[in-house]
C-alpha cells in the first residue's frame, strides 16, 4: 500500500509537470485528489489495515496528497502569471498620446500684478483700501488740493455723471477717505488699488478704463528719505534685486515736493538702448509728499503730521514688464492673451 | 515748449555741455526733457552762393541755367525753383555735398545742361515744412541780409542747433520762456542771466496822446499797457530771429509779427500788435463782451460772443479777444504804419474760458492760463519796442497809456535749515542753503538758521514752506537723499475679511476651470440693462448714464456684468476660440433714483460665462459640451467651499431660456442664477448655446465665515439605501430631495439623486428618480431596524407629498 502511495505520488507529479494548460491541471486535480480518485480509495481501504499500519499509511498518505496539492499550487501559480502576462501585453496602450486634459483657469495678468503689489506692500504693514469708483467732486478733487478752477484739473479730463459726481480719475480720493476715516489722530499706512476712468479714446497706449494702485503714508515725521527707501524696497522686490531707481521732481496737486521715479532699464543696465530711449531710466510711478493743504482738508495738522503718497499703473507694469504691446488687450480679454500668464 | 540752445547761448553761458548732458542735468532737477532735436545734420560743401546771372533753359520752360559765385569758383547750376533770380545770395549745396536724408550732391546733365550743384530750400536743408515761412515755401531760401559769398551757411542759418522739448509740468509755467529756462539752467550751472536789452529812444510825443486806456472789468484785467510806434516798416525779420523762431516752431510772417513772437518766447508775456490806423477810435476800452456778439478773428473765423468773455474794444466794436487772439480788422499788414502794442495781464480763468467755448488755444492764451509775471509785462513792452526800433524803423512814442491795478509784490516764504531736514531726512547746513537760494537767485534775508525768502514773481508756484522745500530738495539732488525706512510706529498689514473672500472665491473658479476676464465698467445703455439679476432688478430704479459720453458704446454704468462677458465670449468666437469658460468679479452700479443725486450703490458681482466644449479628449471620444449642470456644479462647487446651503428654483428672467434657468436662493433670499441665455440674446453675439452665472457677491461675503471648524472623523460605518422612484415628470427633484431630507431623520448623512429616467419603462409623463442615503451616527454603529424606520418614513413622505411610488 505504501508503494502504491508512493507509485500514485510520481505518477502525479509527472502528470502535473506534463500539464500544459490549466485544464489539464484541473483534471489531474480532480484525477488525483477528488473524490473518486485513487488517494481517497487508498484512505478509504484503511480500515483493513492493522492498528500498526494505519497511522503510518496515513500519515503517509497525507504526505502524498500534500505534496500533490503543493504541485498543483505552484504549476497552477505560473500558469496563472502566464496568463496575466498575455493579459497585460494585451492591454498595453500608446502611453505617448495626450493625456485628459485638466482644465485650470487663472488670474487676469492685471490681477496677479495687483495682488503681487498688494502682497509686497502689506508686508512692510500697508493695509488695502477700496472705495467708490463713482466718486464725488470733493473726493476726487478738492479734497486733493485741486479746486475748481485748477489746471490741473485740465490734466484728467473726466466722465461726468452729475456736475457733483464723476467716473473717479485716480484712487487717490480713497487717500482722502481714509484719512477722514481715521479723524486726524491716527497714522494711516495704505494702499488702494482700483479701476479709474478718463476720458481718453481707446488706442494703443490709452484707455478710458484703466487701474491704478496709489499708496499713502501719514504719521509724525515722515521725511522723503523714507519715500525713497520704501519705493526702493518695493522696485527692488517687484522687479528685481539688480534694478536701481532714481527720483526726479515732478507735479502733483495734492505732493509737494513731487516726484517720478525711475527704475534702470533691465537691457542696458543704465547704459541706454532703444527700449529705454537711450536714457538707461525707464518711468515707473510718481508721489510725492503729501501737499499740507491736503493734511489739513482731511484733519491731519500738517505742524505735526506728514506723510507721503504714490501711484502707479499696473497696465503700465505689465507692459513694461512682460512686453505687453497693447493696452486694450487687458480689456478684450482674447482667451490667447489670458492664458498666456497663467504659468507660475 | 522748444528750446533753441544757441538761442538760450544769448542769455546764459552753457560751458562745455552738450545737448544731451544738459537734458540730463535739467530732467535730474525738475522739467523733464522729452526730447532733443537737431536742426539739420553736419553739412559740409553747403555755401553762400551769389547768382550773377540766370537764363532759361533752352530746352525746358520750367528751368532756368545760373551761374553762381561761391567764392573760389562761379559753378553752372540748373535751378528748378520759380523764384530764382540775378542777384541773388542763395544756398548752394555744391557737388559732393550730402544733404538730409542721405540726398548726394553729384555732377548731372538735366536736359543737355551741365549742372554743378544745388540751389536749396529751406526744407532741403532739414528745416521742418512748417515752419518755412510762407512765401519761401514753394522755393530756394534767399538772403535778405547781406552775408559772405562762399561761406558756410550753418552759422547763418543755426543750421547746428539742438533743439530741447521740455514737458512742463503745470507749476512750471515760468519755463515757459527762455528767460524762465535760463533762470533753471542757470541754478543747475550755477551761471549768472545775461537779461536782453530793453532801451530805446523816443519822440517827443506820449503815447498818451495817442491813445487812451480805460479797463471796465478790472478783476479780469489789472493791467493794461498800450504802447505806440510810429512809422514802421514791415519787411521781413532779420535772419536769426526767423532762424530762431523756426527752431521754437513758430513760423515767420514780417518783423512787426515776429518781433510779438519773439518777445513772447522770450518773456513768456504775449504781446499783441494792433494797426493803429485801423483801430476804429484813439480809445481802448477792456470790457466784458456783450452777448450774442459776433466778431471776426485774424483767422477769419466768425466768434459769437458772451458776457463771460474779455474782449478789448475801440469803444464800440472788440479788436481782440483778450489774451488769445486779435482781431482781423486791426491786424498788422504790409500796409501798416502805425502799431499800437499792447502789454496786459489778462486773468487766467477769462482766458480759460474763452479757450474752452471757442476751441482756441494759443502760444498766448497757454501763458495767461497759467499766469504770466507781473513783473515782466510792461518790460516786455520795452523789449520790443527795442527791437522795433531796430528791425522796423520804427519811431517810439513816450510812455504807455496804462491802467494798472497789478500787484507786483514778492511773496516771502520762510524756512529753516531743522524743518528742512525733518522733512527730507537730510543733513544739510545753513550754508548749504544759501548756496542753493543763490542759484536759484532768489534774495533772502538770513538769521542763522531762519531764511525769509523773497520768492521772485517769476515763480508764482511757491507760495508755502512746501514749494521752498521742494527748490532745495531737487537742487541739492533727489540723488542725494538718504534710503530709509520709517522710523513710525510699527503696522501688521493683512487683507480684511471680505478681501481674503474675494481671493478665496477667486481661486475657487480658477481651480474650477474658469479664467479670470475684467471687462468695461461702461457699455452702451442696451448694455447695462440686459441679463440684470433678480434681486438687483428690485432695487435698481435706472441705469445710471455718464452726462457727456464720448460715444454710446461707453455711455452707461453696467447692472450686470454678464453682457460685456458675453462680448467677449463672442469675440473669442470670432477668433477661433469658441470653448471658452471665464468668470469676472466687478462692480454693478445700482441707483434708486430716477434723475442721479447720490452715488449710486456699488455692488461686487461674480459672473461666469461658458461657452462651446466643456471637456474634450478626441482620441478617447470624450466630448462635453457646456451645459446647465456644468454651470450649476461650479455654483455649487463655490457655495460649498463657503459653506453655504443653498437651493435653486426654477426661474424666468429676460434674456434666459424660460426652461433652463434657476433663481439661487439662501434662506429664502434670492442671491443669483444660472442658466442657459435665450437663444434669441445669445445669436445677437453670434453664440449658441452659451451658459451664464451670475452671483450677489456682497451677500457671499455677508454670510460665510472662513473660520474652519473641525468635524470628527467618523468612527463608525455609515449604512447606504437606494430607492428608485416615480412620479410625475414635472415634479422638481430638488423638492423630493428636500422633502427626503426632512422625513430621513437625523442620521440622514448623505443624499443624492444618482439616477433620473423617463422613457418605455415607464407611463407616459412619469420619471423615475434614483436616490442614494446614507446613514451615521458618529457614536456607535446604526441597526438595520433603525434604517429601514426611516427608510418607511422617507416612503410615506414622497407619496403622501408628491405622489411619488417606489419604482416596480
Ligand atoms: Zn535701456
Amino acid at each position: 500500500m505504501q508503494d502504491k502511495l508512493q507509485a500514485l505520488r510520481e505518477e502525479a507529479l509527472t502528470k502535473i509537470n506534463e500539464a500544459d494548460d490549466l485544464k489539464a491541471l484541473e483534471a489531474v486535480r480532480v484525477g488525483y485528489l477528488g473524490k473518486k480518485g485513487p488517494i481517497t480509495e487508498v484512505l478509504r481501504g484503511m480500515g483493513k489495515l492493522s492498528a500498526e499500519e494505519r497511522p503510518v499509511v496515513g500519515e503517509l498518505a497525507n504526505t502524498v496528497r500534500a505534496a500533490i496539492t503543493e504541485a498543483l499550487e505552484a504549476k497552477k501559480q505560473v500558469f496563472e502569471e502566464e496568463a496575466l502576462n498575455e493579459q497585460l501585453k494585451a492591454e498595453a496602450i500608446d502611453v505617448t498620446l495626450p493625456g485628459r486634459p485638466v482644465t485650470l483657469g487663472g488670474p487676469h495678468l492685471l490681477t496677479s500684478i495687483v495682488t503681487e503689489i498688494e502682497d509686497l506692500f502689506i508686508g512692510m504693514g500697508f493695509e488695502v483700501k477700496e472705495g467708490p469708483e463713482v466718486e464725488t467732486d470733493y473726493y476726487n478733487f478738492e479734497a486733493l488740493n485741486l479746486p475748481k478752477d485748477h489746471p490741473a484739473r485740465d490734466m484728467q479730463d473726466s466722465f461726468y455723471v452729475t456736475e457733483e459726481l464723476l467716473m473717479r480719475t485716480h484712487t487717490s480720493p480713497v487717500q482722502a477717505r481714509t484719512m477722514g476715516e481715521y479723524k486726524g489722530n491716527k497714522p494711516v499706512k495704505m494702499i488702494c488699488p482700483g479701476k479709474v476712468y478718463r476720458r481718453d479714446t481707446d488706442d494703443a497706449t490709452h484707455s478710458h478704463q484703466f487701474t491704478q494702485v496709489e499708496g499713502l503714508y501719514v504719521d509724525k515725521n515722515v521725511r522723503m528719505s523714507d519715500l525713497k527707501g520704501v519705493l526702493n524696497q518695493f522696485a527692488k522686490q517687484f522687479f528685481g534685486e539688480e534694478r536701481e531707481i532714481r527720483l526726479r521732481p515732478s507735479f502733483f496737486p495734492f505732493t509737494e515736493p513731487s516726484v517720478e521715479m525711475d527704475i534702470s532699464c533691465k537691457v542696458c543696465h543704465g547704459k541706454g538702448c532703444s527700449v529705454c530711449k537711450q536714457t538707461g531710466w525707464i518711468e515707473i510711478l510718481g508721489g510725492g509728499m503729501v501737499h499740507p493743504d491736503v493734511l489739513k482738508m482731511a484733519g491731519y495738522d500738517p505742524e505735526i503730521y506728514s506723510g507721503f503718497a504714490f501711484g502707479m499703473g499696473p497696465e503700465r507694469i505689465a507692459m513694461l514688464k512682460y512686453g505687453v504691446d497693447d493696452i486694450r488687450h487687458f480689456y478684450t480679454n482674447d482667451q490667447r492673451f489670458l492664458a498666456q500668464y497663467h504659468q507660475a | 515748449m522748444l528750446v533753441s540752445l544757441n538761442w538760450l547761448k544769448q542769455y546764459v553761458d552753457l560751458g562745455r555741455e552738450t545737448p544731451e548732458s544738459l537734458a540730463d542735468k535739467i530732467t535730474k532737477t525738475g522739467i523733464e526733457v522729452e526730447g532733443i532735436e537737431y536742426v539739420s545734420e553736419q553739412l559740409d560743401h553747403v555755401v553762400v552762393g551769389y547768382v550773377e546771372s540766370c537764363q532759361k533753359h533752352p530746352d525746358a520752360d520750367k528751368l532756368n541755367v545760373t551761374k553762381v559765385n561761391v567764392g573760389d569758383e562761379v559753378l553752372q547750376i540748373v535751378c528748378g525753383a520759380p523764384n530764382v533770380a540775378e542777384g541773388q545770395h542763395v544756398v548752394v549745396a555744391k557737388v559732393g555735398a550730402v544733404l538730409p536724408g542721405n540726398f548726394k550732391i553729384k555732377q548731372a546733365k538735366l536736359r543737355g545742361v551741365e549742372s554743378n550743384g544745388m540751389i536749396c530750400s529751406l526744407q532741403e536743408l532739414g528745416i521742418k515744412e512748417q515752419y518755412v515761412p510762407k512765401d519761401l515755401a514753394d522755393g530756394i531760401f534767399v538772403f535778405t541780409e547781406s552775408v559772405q559769398v562762399g561761406r558756410d551757411v550753418t552759422e547763418y542759418l543755426n543750421l547746428d542747433d539742438a533743439i530741447l522739448e521740455l514737458g512742463l509740468t503745470p507749476n512750471r509755467s515760468d519755463a515757459l520762456s527762455m528767460l524762465g529756462v535760463a533762470y533753471e539752467v542757470a541754478a543747475i550751472l550755477n551761471e549768472e542771466v545775461i537779461l536782453p536789452d530793453e532801451t530805446y529812444t523816443t519822440t517827443d510825443e506820449q503815447a498818451t496822446e495817442r491813445v487812451s486806456v480805460k479797463v471796465e472789468a478790472t478783476d479780469d484785467n489789472p493791467y493794461y499797457g498800450a504802447f505806440v510806434a510810429k512809422n514802421v516798416t514791415i519787411k521781413s525779420a532779420p535772419l536769426w530771429m526767423r532762424n530762431y523762431l523756426m527752431a521754437a516752431g513758430i513760423r515767420p510772417i514780417n518783423n512787426v509779427v515776429d518781433i510779438t513772437n519773439y518777445v513772447l518766447l522770450e518773456y513768456g508775456q504775449p504781446l499783441h500788435a494792433f494797426d493803429l490806423d485801423k483801430f476804429g477810435s484813439d480809445q481802448i476800452v477792456v470790457r466784458r463782451a456783450a452777448d450774442n456778439k459776433t466778431f471776426v478773428t485774424l483767422d477769419e473765423e466768425t466768434r459769437t460772443l458772451s458776457d463771460q468773455h474779455l474782449v478789448i474794444t475801440n469803444g464800440q466794436a472788440p479788436q481782440a479777444l483778450a489774451g488769445v487772439m486779435g482781431g482781423f480788422e486791426s491786424e498788422v499788414s504790409a500796409t501798416t504804419t502805425t502799431v499800437l502794442l499792447e502789454a496786459a495781464y489778462f486773468d487766467g480763468k477769462r482766458v480759460r474760458q474763452a479757450v474752452k467755448d471757442h476751441g482756441l488755444r494759443s502760444e498766448s492764451s497757454t501763458r495767461f492760463e497759467k499766469g504770466v509775471d507781473p513783473n515782466r509785462v510792461k518790460r516786455a513792452g520795452y523789449r520790443a519796442l527795442h527791437l522795433l526800433e531796430k528791425y522796423a524803423d520804427a519811431k517810439i512814442c513816450v510812455g504807455v497809456s496804462e491802467y494798472d491795478a497789478l500787484d507786483y509784490s514778492e511773496k516771502d516764504v520762510v524756512i529753516t535749515t531743522e524743518r528742512i531736514n525733518d522733512r527730507l531726512g537730510t543733513t544739510i547746513t545753513d550754508q548749504d542753503i544759501a548756496i542753493i537760494l543763490d542759484k536759484l537767485q532768489f534774495t533772502y534775508d538770513q538769521d542763522k538758521s531762519t531764511f525769509t525768502v523773497h520768492v521772485p514773481t517769476r515763480r508764482q508756484d511757491i507760495t508755502i514752506f512746501e514749494d521752498m522745500l521742494e527748490e532745495v530738495a531737487r537742487i541739492y539732488g533727489y540723488d542725494h537723499l538718504d534710503y530709509t525706512l520709517p522710523e513710525g510706529g510699527q503696522f501688521a498689514g493683512k487683507l480684511t475679511e471680505r478681501q481674503a473672500l474675494k481671493r478665496f472665491i477667486k481661486q475657487v473658479m480658477e481651480g474650477a476651470g474658469l479664467s479670470e476676464a475684467i471687462t468695461y465698467s461702461l457699455t452702451t445703455t442696451e448694455r447695462a440693462t440686459t441679463l440684470v439679476a433678480p434681486d438687483i432688478k428690485t432695487q435698481a430704479v435706472s441705469p445710471v448714464r455718464l452726462a457727456m459720453p464720448m460715444s454710446e458704446e461707453h455711455s452707461t454704468l453696467r447692472l450686470s456684468l454678464l453682457p460685456e462677458l458675453l462680448a467677449v465670449a463672442s469675440y473669442n468666437q470670432a477668433r477661433k476660440e469658441k470653448d471658452l469658460a471665464l468668470y469676472e468679479v466687478g462692480t454693478v452700479f445700482v441707483s434708486d433714483e430716477k434723475e442721479i443725486t447720490k452715488q449710486p450703490k456699488e455692488l461686487n458681482r461674480l459672473a461666469g460665462i461658458l461657452n462651446g466644449q466643456w471637456l474634450t479628449h478626441p482620441f478617447q471620444q470624450e466630448h462635453k459640451a457646456v451645459d446647465f449642470y456644468v454651470a450649476k456644479g461650479i455654483v455649487e462647487t463655490l457655495v460649498d467651499r463657503l459653506g453655504l446651503d443653498v437651493t435653486f428654483r426654477q426661474a424666468e428672467i429676460d434674456g434666459m431660456h424660460p426652461g433652463r434657468t434657476a433663481e439661487v436662493y439662501h434662506n429664502d433670499q434670492s442671491i443669483g442664477f444660472i442658466g442657459q441665455v435665450h437663444p434669441t440674446l445669445a445669436k445677437s453675439y453670434d453664440l449658441k448655446a452659451v451658459y451664464v452665472f451670475d452671483l450677489d457677491l456682497e451677500y457671499l461675503y455677508d454670510h460665510v465665515d472662513l473660520e474652519p471648524n473641525f468635524n470628527h472623523i467618523p468612527r463608525f460605518p455609515s449604512m447606504s439605501r437606494d430607492i428608485a422612484l416615480v412620479m410625475d415628470e414635472m415634479v422638481p427633484s430638488g423638492d423630493v430631495l428636500a422633502t427626503i431630507k426632512q422625513a430621513a431623520g437625523e442620521h440622514l448623512y448623505s443624499l443624492h439623486v444618482f439616477d433620473v429616467y423617463q422613457g418605455e419603462h415607464l407611463p407616459v409623463g412619469k420619471k423615475s428618480l434614483a436616490f442614494n442615503l446614507r446613514y451615521l451616527d458618529p457614536s456607535r454603529t446604526l441597526t438595520d431596524d433603525e434604517v429601514e424606520a426611516s427608510y418607511e418614513k422617507v416612503l410615506a413622505a414622497v407619496k403622501s407629498t408628491h405622489g411619488a411610488v417606489l419604482r416596480a
